[in-house]
C-alpha cells in the first residue's frame, strides 16, 4: 500500500514540475526564440553551481553510507587464517579507490563548476600533452602492478593446496535444490567414490557403498570444522550450478554438476569466540532491535513473533539455483579439535549404517525368505511333477 | 546559390526520385534509409527500455517490503504471477532475467548502437547512406522481430526466461529445475539467435561502411571520436557474437535433442538424466567470451558519444586525440581476453584465475586514461551546460564510480568473498548501466534536433538529469555496502537469513531512489514524445559543431546532402581554435595559408 501511494506522489509531483517548465518556458517568451532550447549564461551559471552541489552531494552519500552501513562486516574480523591477508588487500584497494575518487570526483565536477560557460569567454585551445598522457598511463600502471603482485601472490597461496605435505582433513560439500549436506572423509581422510547414479533410497550423496574408502565416511547435515585445522572441501552438486559461499571464511567455491571442485582454509575462530568478539556482539543487539521492533508489528497482526539471534556462521547459496535459491543455507560451527572428534564420534559411519541397515533388513527377509521358499518349493514341486 | 549549384541540386533530386518511389511504407516502415532506421532502433529501443525499467521496480519493491503484497503486482503480473498481489519467487527471477537482457541486449546494444552507428556514421563521414541499405533494413526487422519474440516470452503460460540473464545451464536446460526453463527459454533462445543474426548484419555494415564510405579528405585520422568508438565496437561484435551464437546453439541441442554439452551426471525430481560428459564451465566460458565483451559493446558508443558532446560543449578540442583512439583499440583487445574474471570461483584451474586477473588489471590503464582525458578537456573550457553536456559529464562521473571498483572485482583474491554479490550488481550498474544510458541520453538531447528537426525542452532536460544523477548515486552507491555486507544477489528476499536484518533499511532506500528515478523518467519520455511535434524547430547547426552532419539540410532528404556531398579538411575538433574569429571551425572549412595542422 506504501508503494501505491509513494507512486502517487511521484506522479503529482511530477505533473508539479512539468507545469513549472511550462510557467519558465513562458516567462521566456519574447527571448531570442531561436535558440530558446540551447543552454545560456543562466542556465550554464544555474548547472555550474549545481555541478558543484553534486559533488557535496557524491561526498555526503560516501560519508553517509560510511558511518551509517560501513560496519564493512567482511572487511575485518575474518574467521581463517587466509582472509587476513584478503582483508588486508582489501583495505589497500578500497582506500586506494577512495582516494582516487575523491580526487576525480572533485576535479571533473569542480571544473564544470570553474569553466561554466560565459559569453564572450573563449576556451583554450589545448588538444595534446603526450607527458600528461605519459603520466596518467604509468602512475596507473605502477599501481596496478603492485596490486596485481599482492593480489596473485594471495590467490596461490589461497588456490593451490599441496595434499601430500599440508595433508588437509577432506570433506566433502554436496549442493542440491535447495540445501546442502556434507560427508567427512572419516579415518582414512579419503572420500569414497559416488556419482549421482548411485542415489537411491537413503543413499542421499550417490557414494559407491562397495568403495573400501567408503566405509568410514560419515554424513552430516550441519558443517562442523575443528579450529586451527586446515580444511580441504571436495564441493560436488546434485542438479544444477550451486556456490558454496561462507563469507566469514572468505571462502566461495562454485558446485558444478560432473565435477568436483575445491576450496581449502584453515579456520581459525570459533563460533563461541566469534559470538563473543565485540564487532559481532554490536551486531547482533542491532538485529534484535530490529527483530523486537518487527515482532510487535507481527504479534499485533496477531502472527507469531520472531526468534532472537544468535550468531552462526552459514554457508549460502550464490549461484541462481531456483525459486528457493534465496533460502538455501546450512550452520557451520567452529569448535575446539576435542569437541569437533567428539561430534564426529557420535556420528555413524558408512559402514555402520550399512550394517544396521542389513540387519534390520534380515528380520525383514527373514519373513520374507520364508515366503520365498515356499514359493520356490512349491515351483520345485511343480517342476518334478 | 549560383544557378549551377541550383541545376545541380534539381538533378540530384531528381535522380534520387527514380529510385525512391517514397510511399509510407517504404519511408515509415520498410525504409533503408539510415536515419530512419536509426530512429526506428531508437523507438523500439525506447519501449523496450520502459518495459525493462518498469520490471526492476517491480522487483525493487519486492525487495524492499518482501512482506506486503502490491495490488500493482497483481495489476501487471496477473493472477498466476502474482496471486493476491504477493509475487511468486520464480517470477522474481523472472523480472530479474528479463530485465538484465532487455537493458543489456535490447537498450544498450541495439537501442543505443543500433540508433547512433546508423544515424551519426554515414552523416560523420560524409556517406550517402551505409554500405547496403538492403541489409540494414533487414537488421532492424530482425532487431524488431527478436524484441517482438522477447516480449511474447513474458506471456507463456509457465513464465519467461528465469535463470539469470546469464542463462548457466543446468539451470536453463531443465525445465525441473525452474518452471521458466520451459517455454520461456526456448523463445529466450530464439530471440537471441536472431537478435545476433540482428547484430551482427548491422556491425559488418558499420565496418565496410568505415573504411569504404568515407567522404574526400576524411582519413581515419580525421573521424570523429563517435565513428572510432562505433567502428571498433563492431568490429568487437563481430568477434563475439558469433560465439553466443553457437553457445545458444548448443543449449538448444542440450534442451530439445538430448545432446550433453553442457550437461553432465544429474539428478533432479527423483531421477537420474541421461546426460554425461558435459560441463556448464564450457557454457560459461563461452557466455563470457561474448558476455564480457559485449558490456564494452555497450560502453565505448556511449564514450565516443561523450567524447564528441564534450568537446563541442566544451567548445575545446577533445584533449589527446590519439591517446582515446589508442585506448579505445587497448580496451577493444583486452576485453576479448578477459572473460574468465567472472569465472574466478567457477571451478576452473586457479592459474587461469591468475592471468585473467592480469588482463583485467591492465584494463584500468586505457580506462584512467580516457577518464583523465575527459577532464582535461574541461579544464579552462567554456562550457556550455546543454542537458546533453550534463549526461556526458555524469557519464564520467559514473564511469570513475563504478570503474574503480573493478579492480576490487578483477582482483580474483578480492573476488572469492564478493563474486556474485549486490557489490557487484552496484559495480556493473553504474560502470556500463548508469554510463550507457548516460551517454544514450547525451546523444538523443544532442542529435535529436539532426533527427526530428526539432529540439528537446531544455528545463525538462535539465528536470531529467539531476534527478535523474541523483536517484542513480542513490540506487547503486548504498548498494556497494550490502553487497560488502555479504548479500548474495538473485535472492528473493533475505528474510531467511537473520544475519542480513540490519541490510533491510538499506534496501528500502535504494527502492525509494529507484522508484523515484524511474518516474522521473517519464519526464524524457513526455519531452521526446511531445517535442517530436510541438518542440521549437531546430536550426542547422544549433550546437555550434564541426562535424558533417550539421552541414546537411535539417530536412530529412534520402542521401543525406544536395548535391555533392562535402569536403574534409582538418580534424573535428577544432574548437576556439586561434586565429579564427568564431570559437569553431567546421571540418569542411579549408586550411588557411599558414594555419597550422595539429597532428594527423
Amino acid at each position: 500500500m506504501t508503494g501505491l501511494l509513494i507512486l502517487v506522489v511521484l506522479v503529482l509531483v511530477s505533473i508539479a514540475i512539468w507545469q513549472l517548465t511550462k510557467i519558465f518556458d513562458l516567462t521566456q517568451v519574447g527571448g531570442d526564440s531561436s535558440n530558446a532550447q540551447i543552454a545560456n549564461d543562466n542556465d550554464n551559471n544555474v548547472n555550474g553551481y549545481l555541478m558543484f552541489a553534486f559533488l557535496v552531494f557524491i561526498y555526503l552519500t560516501t560519508i553517509y553510507c560510511v558511518v551509517e552501513y560501513g560496519h564493512f562486516p567482511l572487511m575485518s574480523n575474518s574467521a581463517s587464517e587466509h582472509g587476513v591477508e584478503v582483508d588486508r588487500l582489501m583495505w589497500i584497494s578500497m582506500i586506494l579507490i577512495f582516494f582516487v575518487q575523491t580526487i576525480t570526483q572533485a576535479l571533473l565536477h569542480y571544473f564544470a563548476y570553474k569553466y561554466r560557460g560565459k559569453k564572450g569567454n573563449k576556451a583554450l585551445y589545448f588538444a595534446d600533452n603526450n607527458k600528461l598522457e605519459m603520466i596518467w598511463s604509468i602512475i596507473p600502471a605502477i599501481t596496478l602492478a603492485g596490486l596485481i603482485l599482492y593480489g596473485l601472490y594471495a590467490w596461490t597461496n589461497i588456490m593451490f593446496v599441496d595434499e601430500e605435505t599440508e595433508n588437509p582433513m577432506v570433506v566433502e560439500i554436496y549442493a542440491k535444490q535447495f540445501g546442502w549436506e556434507v560427508r567427512y572423509a572419516g579415518e582414512d581422510n579419503v572420500l569414497g567414490k559416488a556419482n549421482v547414479r548411485y542415489i537411491e533410497g537413503t543413499n542421499t550423496l550417490g557414494v559407491d557403498l562397495a568403495d573400501p574408502n567408503t566405509q568410514d565416511d560419515i554424513q552430516a547435515n550441519e558443517l562442523h570444522l575443528p579450529k586451527g585445522v586446515k580444511v580441504l572441501f571436495k564441493i560436488r552438486s546434485q542438479d544444477v550450478l550451486h556456490s558454496a559461499y561462507m563469507p566469514h571464511f572468505r571462502a566461495q567455491m562454485n558446485c558444478v554438476p560432473g565435477m568436483v571442485t575445491q576450496f581449502a582454509f584453515i579456520p581459525t575462530v570459533t563460533t563461541v569466540e566469534m559470538r563473543n568478539s565485540k564487532a559481532i556482539q554490536e551486531k547482533v543487539t542491532e538485529i534484535n532491535r530490529i527483530r523486537a521492533e518487527k515482532s510487535i508489528q507481527l504479534v499485533k497482526e496477531g502472527k507469531a513473533a520472531l526468534d532472537p539471534y544468535t550468531f552462526d556462521y552459514l554457508l549460502l547459496c550464490n549461484k541462481i539455483c531456483g525459486r528457493s535459491h534465496y533460502n538455501m543455507q546450512m550452520k557451520i560451527v567452529v569448535e575446539s579439535k576435542e569437541d569437533f572428534k567428539k561430534w564426529l564420534g557420535e556420528k555413524t559411519t558408512f559402514a555402520q549404517n550399512a550394517k544396521a541397515e542389513k540387519e534390520a533388513n534380515e528380520q525383514n527377509e527373514t519373513v520374507i525368505d520364508t515366503t520365498v521358499n515356499v514359493t520356490k518349493d512349491s515351483t520345485l514341486v511343480a517342476s518334478n511333477k | 546559390m549560383s544557378a549551377h549549384d541550383h541545376a545541380h541540386e534539381h538533378d540530384h533530386g531528381h535522380e534520387h526520385e527514380h529510385h525512391h518511389k517514397d510511399t509510407f511504407i517504404t519511408k515509415y516502415i520498410f525504409s533503408i534509409d539510415h536515419k530512419m532506421i536509426a530512429k526506428q532502433y531508437l523507438i523500439t529501443g525506447l519501449i523496450m527500455g520502459i518495459i525493462g525499467v518498469a520490471m526492476s521496480l517491480l522487483f525493487r519493491m519486492q525487495l524492499a517490503w518482501p512482506e506486503e503484497s502490491f495490488k500493482i503486482f497483481n495489476v501487471l503480473l496477473g493472477d498466476k504471477f502474482a496471486p493476491e498481489g504477493v509475487m511468486r519467487n520464480d517470477i522474481y527471477l523472472a523480472l530479474v532475467t528479463i530485465h538484465g537482457t532487455i537493458m543489456v541486449f535490447f537498450v544498450l546494444t541495439a537501442g543505443l548502437s543500433g540508433t547512433f552507428s546508423n544515424l551519426l556514421i554515414p552523416l560523420q563521414l560524409g556517406a550517402r547512406d551505409m554500405a547496403s541499405g538492403f541489409m540494414n533494413m533487414i537488421s532492424y526487422w530482425l532487431f524488431f522481430l527478436s524484441s517482438v519474440i522477447m516480449v511474447i516470452s513474458l506471456f507463456v503460460e509457465s513464465g519467461p526466461a528465469s535463470a539469470g540473464w546469464t542463462i548457466y545451464p543446468p539451470l536453463s536446460a531443465l525445465p525441473q529445475a525452474i518452471p521458466g526453463s520451459g517455454a520461456g527459454m526456448t523463445l529466450w533462445l530464439v530471440s537471441m539467435a536472431i537478435f545476433i543474426a540482428s547484430s551482427l548484419m548491422g556491425s559488418l555494415n558499420y565496418v565496410v561502411t568505415v573504411i569504404n564510405l568515407r567522404t574526400k579528405g576524411m582519413s581515419m585520422t580525421r573521424m570523429p571520436l563517435t565513428i572510432w568508438a562505433f567502428f571498433i565496437t563492431a568490429i568487437i561484435g563481430i568477434v563475439s557474437f558469433p560465439v553466443l551464437l553457437s553457445a545458444a546453439l548448443l543449449l538448444i541441442f542440450d534442451r530439445s535433442f538430448g545432446t550433453s554439452f553442457f550437461l553432465s551426471d544429474i539428478f533432479i525430481s527423483g531421477e537420474v538424466l541421461h546426460y554425461q560428459g558435459g560441463s556448464p564451465v564450457l557454457f560459461e566460458h563461452l557466455f563470457w567470451f561474448l558476455g564480457h565483451p559485449e558490456v564494452y559493446i555497450v560502453l565505448l558508443p556511449a564514450l565516443g558519444i561523450t567524447s564528441e558532446i564534450i568537446a563541442t560543449n566544451a567548445r575545446k578540442p577533445i584533449f589527446g586525440y590519439r591517446a582515446m583512439i589508442a585506448s579505445i583499440i587497448a580496451i577493444a583487445f583486452l576485453s576479448t581476453i578477459v572473460w574468465g574474471h567472472h569465472m574466478f570461483v567457477s571451478g576452473m584451474n586457479p592459474f587461469l584465475g591468475s592471468v585473467f586477473t592480469f588482463t583485467t588489471l591492465l584494463i584500468a590503464i586505457p580506462s584512467a586514461v580516457k577518464a583523465f582525458n575527459y577532464i582535461t578537456t574541461l579544464w579552462k573550457g567554456n562550457l556550455q551546460l546543454n542537458p546533453a553536456m550534463l549526461f556526458s559529464i555524469g557519464l564520467v562521473s559514473t564511469f570513475i564510480t563504478g570503474g574503480l571498483t573493478g579492480i576490487i572485482l578483477g582482483d580474483s583474491t578480492l573476488d572469492i568473498n564478493v563474486h556474485d554479490t549486490y557489490f557487484v550488481v552496484a559495480h556493473f550498474h553504474l560502470v556500463m548501466g548508469i554510463s550507457a544510458l548516460y551517454g544514450m541520453f547525451a546523444g538523443i538531447y544532442h542529435w535529436y534536433p539532426r533527427m526530428f528537426g526539432r529540439m528537446l525542452n531544455k528545463n525538462l532536460g535539465y528536470v531529467h538529469f539531476w534527478v535523474t544523477a541523483v536517484c542513480a548515486y542513490g540506487v547503486f552507491f548504498p548498494m556497494h555496502f550490502i553487497g560488502m555486507a555479504g548479500l548474495p544477489r538473485r535472492y528473493y528476499t533475505n528474510t531467511a537469513f537473520p544475519l542480513f536484518d540490519d541490510l533491510q533499511n538499506v534496501n528500502v532506500v535504494i527502492t525509494m531512489f529507484a522508484l523515484i528515478g524511474g518516474a522521473f523518467q517519464l519526464v524524457f519520455i513526455w519531452n521526446f514524445f511531445h517535442s517530436m511535434f510541438y518542440g521549437k524547430k531546430a536550426e542547422m547547426n544549433p550546437w555550434r559543431s564541426n562535424t558533417l552532419e550539421w552541414t546537411a539540410p535539417v530536412e530529412h532528404m534520402h542521401g543525406n546532402w544536395p548535391g555533392a556531398l562535402p569536403e574534409v579538411h582538418r580534424w573535428p575538433y577544432d574548437y576556439s581554435k586561434p586565429g579564427h574569429d568564431e570559437d569553431f571551425v567546421p571540418q569542411t572549412v579549408p586550411m588557411g595559408p599558414d594555419e597550422e595542422q595539429l597532428h594527423h
